[in-house]
């Protein structure tokens, strides 16, 4: 596998129809390195169908997207630097959380895959409960655990469906803090989102979504909430 | 690749020694199944040349498609199959992987299943191991990949149980028929290897294509 890397992820005009449903229509952003861009909007904005095409699960149906001078073709080597959280888990409960953070890392090429495995279970505060299997696990521990196994190859593009999801307070300041450091560190964290206050003071760049299209950007967004219900609607359900 | 497929098949086993579900539910369906025939088909401790065979295979057969249903059905519970197609091994790598956990699981089965249907129908099926192993293997190989394939293609198919052994059962009837004739010649009581030898290579022809149409679609259709 060839090791391939870029500053930013491009879409142009993507759209994305399920049959005559259309999930995602002519969507165009830029993200570069060391942002943290925010997907906001309801329940069906198509945030999740989005985060899919992203992370090559998906193709669209028409539209293109970049990241840098790679295209979805790329194939594994693009896969090698993409970090996916989505909504379900992707945990094998039977198995521990060591054994699947292991088993993720050695998809993910890393020659240490015990070693890291063991890293991930420290920063997700989890070391001593690493051989528990991860049925046994809280949703928040589960989040936690499975936050590290999207994170566990150092992803160029991390992909994030509702981060914030069943962790207490303690593991959401850790969780903002995580992002903070990967945006630092040059990564480019794309995530949805519908907790508004948490959103707030994290996000670079905010697109602002509605039955699929894009009907509002922000760079440098503040009072997001305020703004979500001018543009979105107040009817919308959020946090 | 080899690391990867590697790390499917002992990640597959593992969660399957500790649920135990597969293991249960396929030897429970394939004991009950063999006994019924047993039980209707072997008069004063005998039954009808080549019976065994067909009641051997027809028990793989079915438990070989609760198997693959339920294997898959793992991984869509917590969306695990995405992830597979999320790492940066070639795709082709994540079939093989699946496909060589599913034959070692169906390899326990038939393991407690041949020495059985060769007790219950007195048939002399383990006068030829070596043979009956490589019939056997290559049979379960043949029904495994198109298995598969299936199974990962219907995965999130509201009616997948259903769909999948109309779709499997029609492809694989070619790997039934000459696991079924295969395993009557070695069961002879005059073993004849060259009859036993084409079957055998007429499984493995169907092997070579079924793994060989699975490498080359499994790609396309699990990225939508």
């Amino acid at each position: 596998m060839t090791s391939v890397d870029f500053d930013e992820v491009s879409a142009e005009d993507v759209s994305r129809h399920f049959g005559r449903r259309r999930a995602v229509s002519r969507m165009s952003f830029l993200a570069s390195r060391g942002m943290i861009l925010g997907l906001l909007g309801p329940n069906g904005a198509g945030k999740s169908t989005l985060l899919a095409m992203l992370a090559t699960l998906l193709r669209p149906s028409s539209g293109v997207i970049r990241y840098g001078a790679l295209r979805v073709s790329d194939g594994a080597a693009l896969r090698a630097r993409i970090g996916v959280l989505g909504h379900d888990l992707f945990l094998y409960p039977e198995l521990t959380a060591r054994e699947n953070l292991s088993f993720f890392a050695g998809l993910y090429g890393i020659a240490d895959s015990e070693g890291q495995a063991r890293a991930a279970l420290e920063r997700a505060g989890l070391d001593t409960r690493g051989n528990d299997p991860v049925s046994s696990f809280s949703r928040g521990m589960r989040q936690r655990v499975a936050l590290e196994r999207a994170l566990i190859h150092d992803p160029r593009l991390a992909l994030l469906d509702e981060p914030f999801t069943g962790l207490d307070d303690a593991s959401t300041e850790a969780l903002l803090g995580r992002l903070r450091r990967l945006r630092d560190g040059g990564a480019i964290v794309i995530l949805a989102t519908h907790d508004l206050d948490l959103a707030e003071g994290l996000l670079d760049h905010a697109l602002f979504l509605r039955d699929g299209r894009i009907v509002e950007t922000m760079a440098a967004p503040d009072r997001l909430r305020s703004t979500y219900r001018s543009v979105i609607g107040l009817s919308s359900q959020t946090r | 690749m080899m690391r990867a497929i590697w790390l499917i098949v002992r990640k597959d086993v593992t969660v399957e020694v500790r649920s135990r579900e597969l293991a249960y539910t396929t030897l429970f369906f394939a004991v009950s199944c063999v006994l019924v025939f047993a039980f209707s088909l072997v008069q004063e401790g005998r039954a009808a040349e080549g019976v065994g065979a067909g009641v051997l295979w027809m028990a793989i057969m079915f438990a070989g498609n609760l198997a693959l249903g339920r294997t898959f059905e793992r991984e869509r519970q917590s969306e695990t199959l995405r992830a597979l197609m999320l790492v940066p091994a070639p795709r082709p790598a994540v079939y093989l992987g699946k496909l060589a956990a599913i034959v070692v699981l169906l390899a326990i089965t038939e393991a407690v299943l041949v020495p059985l249907v060769a007790f219950l129908f007195q048939a002399q099926l383990l006068a030829h191991p070596f043979w009956l192993a490589s019939v056997v293997i290559a049979g379960t190989l043949g029904f495994a990949a198109v298995g598969t394939l299936f199974a990962a293609m219907l995965v999130r198919a509201r009616s997948r149980d259903v769909l999948l052994p109309v779709l499997l059962y029609p492809i694989t009837v070619p790997v039934l028929i000459a696991g079924v004739r295969g395993t009557v010649a070695i069961a002879q009581p005059e073993f004849d290897a060259d009859i036993v030898r084409f079957w055998l290579m007429l499984l493995v022809a169907f092997d070579v294509v079924f793994i060989t149409l699975a490498l080359w679609t499994f790609e396309p259709v699990m990225t939508d």
